[in-house]
């Protein structure tokens, strides 16, 4: 008995490697590529955090230096790493509430029966796959000096003098306008999901019970979005953390610093600024880079954590 | 039931109602075009009147040219050349790796499966913005700076793409891979022959999302690519906007010029496009 046992794991055991032999063929193709170009570069990026480099022979160790210097003098409106932290935190705060805003009331109205929902939904989803460049730039015009925009706020009293892209205050703001504009359309589709989860019974209940629309609203529709509306919020937080493309198109962090993020801070520190020559600090843009990547992952720990809370995913 | 819809339309409350919804939706209609109708109109006027006081909407002579003198102005055709060939061959190597791994991950039992995949999923909440320095270095010390085989390398071989297929085949049931691993079939069969096929929705959700995240992708080719005839559009455009940055009818043309393959694609499959979105909860 012991020993057919025995000789039955055995037989499991050949079995098994063979099948986790032709699992690792399933999985080859993808794994090296992923390991080559992008499971070392993160591990690289770690270690070069504790480098200092700047691209040529020398190569050395420093240890904490790098994250010092970027540390150094911190304030939030003098050093680089502070600025940076400040606009992208500004930017965040701004963008999130304003798209989640956006996207909730698009999808709230298309998901009463309207008539040509499918059609609506295409054109508000449409700005987020229409490509950046040219957006930036149309965007960019729009909020020119002399254009439509500054008009119509002129007109209704306003006075405008500048490019919102040339103003110091107004400069973030645009990366902020297009920012919602164009992500609103995306979320909207995450809500529209959500609302197609929200059992019809409970609406019945709410409206026995001589609940009123607004009522049935906040006590039944805005609960059982809970877990949608935490999802996207985690979810648009970390791409806010992660803005780049925009910025470099749009006002390329300028005028100043006053549009300059996390990530152009990095680029600055690694391929120079645009049209700015300095000498690659490799090892002081990967601790800037250590700095992103532990904000990401402490957004990622909270929605995991949140996840369990508020989430039922099977 | 019809009875009812028309008691709501003849209340003066359902009728606020309706005329409220249909406001909202023409109101953000109108915000989420109007750029793209500013950009048609700007690209037909002269360079001047595009900043007109007060601007019209619609020219007063249709210049039409600037559709034409837009190709000789900057190497455009090769841009949209080069873009094409990228995206083709993302698209291809996205789908036959990420399938091909799914179904390891989805269909088979190995050791170390499941810390393999947490791994993968681990590095999809690793921003790119991390480890592009690194990977940057890297492309360039094996002799891909500048070519668009950097751009190849960078986005074919994506967790995102794994757990796509993933996702969509657990919900296939496992009752079919086991009956046709009875009838002998080998596991490259049952992915050729059984799950493919029933993977086709997901096979296109991800086919879109890899081709307009390729085509729209501006950071990647800005680092990788300096030589100009090797660019690709954004960064293309991006160039022609900084050369000719007055010429604002040309720029608005170009950039129309650009979005013209991305939006054919969503406007034939947007509905895969958005419902894959709803079923992953992710960007590409």
């Amino acid at each position: 008995m012991a020993n057919s046992q025995a000789a039955g794991r055995r037989k499991m055991t050949a079995l098994e490697k063979r099948n986790t032999l032709i699992a690792y063929s399933f999985l080859a193709p993808n794994f090296i590529g992923f390991v080559v170009f992008t499971l070392i570069p993160v591990v690289f990026s770690i270690v070069l955090s504790l480098m200092d480099w700047s691209g040529g022979q020398n190569i050395t160790f420093v240890g904490l230096d790098n994250f010092r210097y970027i540390f150094k003098d911190f304030s939030f409106t003098k050093s680089n790493l502070g600025i940076a932290l400040k606009n992208t935190v500004f930017y965040t705060l701004m963008t999130v509430p304003l798209t989640l805003l956006c996207s909730l009331g698009l999808a709230l109205v298309l998901n009463k029966a309207v008539k040509g929902a499918n059609f609506f939904r295409a054109v508000f989803f449409f700005p987020y796959v229409a490509s950046l460049v040219a957006i930036c730039v149309c965007w960019n015009f729009l909020l020119m000096k002399t254009g439509p925009i500054n008009q119509i706020l002129n007109a209704l009293g306003f006075t405008m003098k500048k490019s919102w892209t040339s103003s110091r205050d107004l400069a973030i703001w645009a990366i902020i306008i297009v920012s919602v504009w164009r992500n609103a359309g995306y979320y909207m589709v995450m809500y529209l999901a959500g609302l197609q989860g929200v059992p019809g019974e409970l609406y019945e209940a709410a409206t026995i019970d001589g609940a009123n629309a607004w009522q049935r609203f906040t006590n039944v529709t805005m609960p059982m979005l809970t877990p949608t509306t935490f999802f996207n919020s985690i979810m648009m937080v970390i791409s806010c953390f992660k803005i780049y493309d925009v910025v470099a198109i749009m006002t390329q962090g300028g005028p100043g610093r006053s549009t300059k993020m996390l990530v152009t801070y990095i680029f600055e520190l690694s391929f120079g600024g645009e049209g700015i020559a300095t000498s690659a600090q490799y090892g002081v843009a990967s601790a800037v880079s250590m700095v992103l990547l532990v904000i990401v992952l402490l957004v990622t720990i909270v929605q995991f954590r949140g996840e369990k809370k508020w989430v039922n995913y099977m | 039931m019809t009875a009812k819809k028309k008691r709501l339309h003849m209340t003066p409350a359902g009728i606020v109602l309706s005329v409220l919804k249909y406001g909202v939706l023409i109101l953000f209609t109108v915000v989420a075009l109007i750029p793209f109708v500013w950009m048609i109109s700007s690209s037909l006027k002269t360079s001047i009147d595009v900043f007109s006081i007060p601007m019209r909407w619609i020219p007063e002579t249709f210049h039409w040219e600037n559709y034409l003198n837009i190709w000789s102005k900057v190497p455009l055709l090769a841009y949209f050349k080069n873009t094409a060939t990228v995206a083709i061959i993302v698209t291809f190597m996205q789908i036959l790796t990420s399938s091909f791994a799914a179904y390891a991950f989805a269909k088979m039992q190995f050791r170390g499966r499941d810390t393999l995949f947490m791994c993968y999923i681990g590095t999809i909440a690793v921003p790119w913005q991390v480890y592009m320095v690194p990977q940057f270095i890297m492309m360039r010390s094996i002799g891909l700076y500048d070519t668009i085989w950097s751009l190849v390398a960078l986005q074919s071989f994506t967790a995102f793409g794994v757990f796509l297929m993933r996702q969509f085949y657990l919900g296939i049931p496992n009752d079919l891979s086991e009956a046709a691993r009875i009838d002998g079939l080998s596991e490259y069969g049952i992915w050729a022959r059984i799950i493919l096929p029933l993977a086709k929705p997901a096979i296109a959700t991800l086919c879109i999302f890899t081709f307009v995240n390729t085509w729209n992708d501006y950071m990647g080719p800005m680092i990788y690519l300096t030589t100009d005839l090797k660019k690709t559009i954004q960064v293309g455009l991006r160039r022609f906007i900084q050369a000719y940055s007055a010429d604002y009818n040309l720029i608005m043309a170009a950039s129309l010029c650009s979005l013209i393959p991305v939006t054919v694609v969503f406007l034939f499959l947007q509905r895969y496009f958005i419902e894959g979105i709803a079923t992953t909860g992710m960007k590409g």
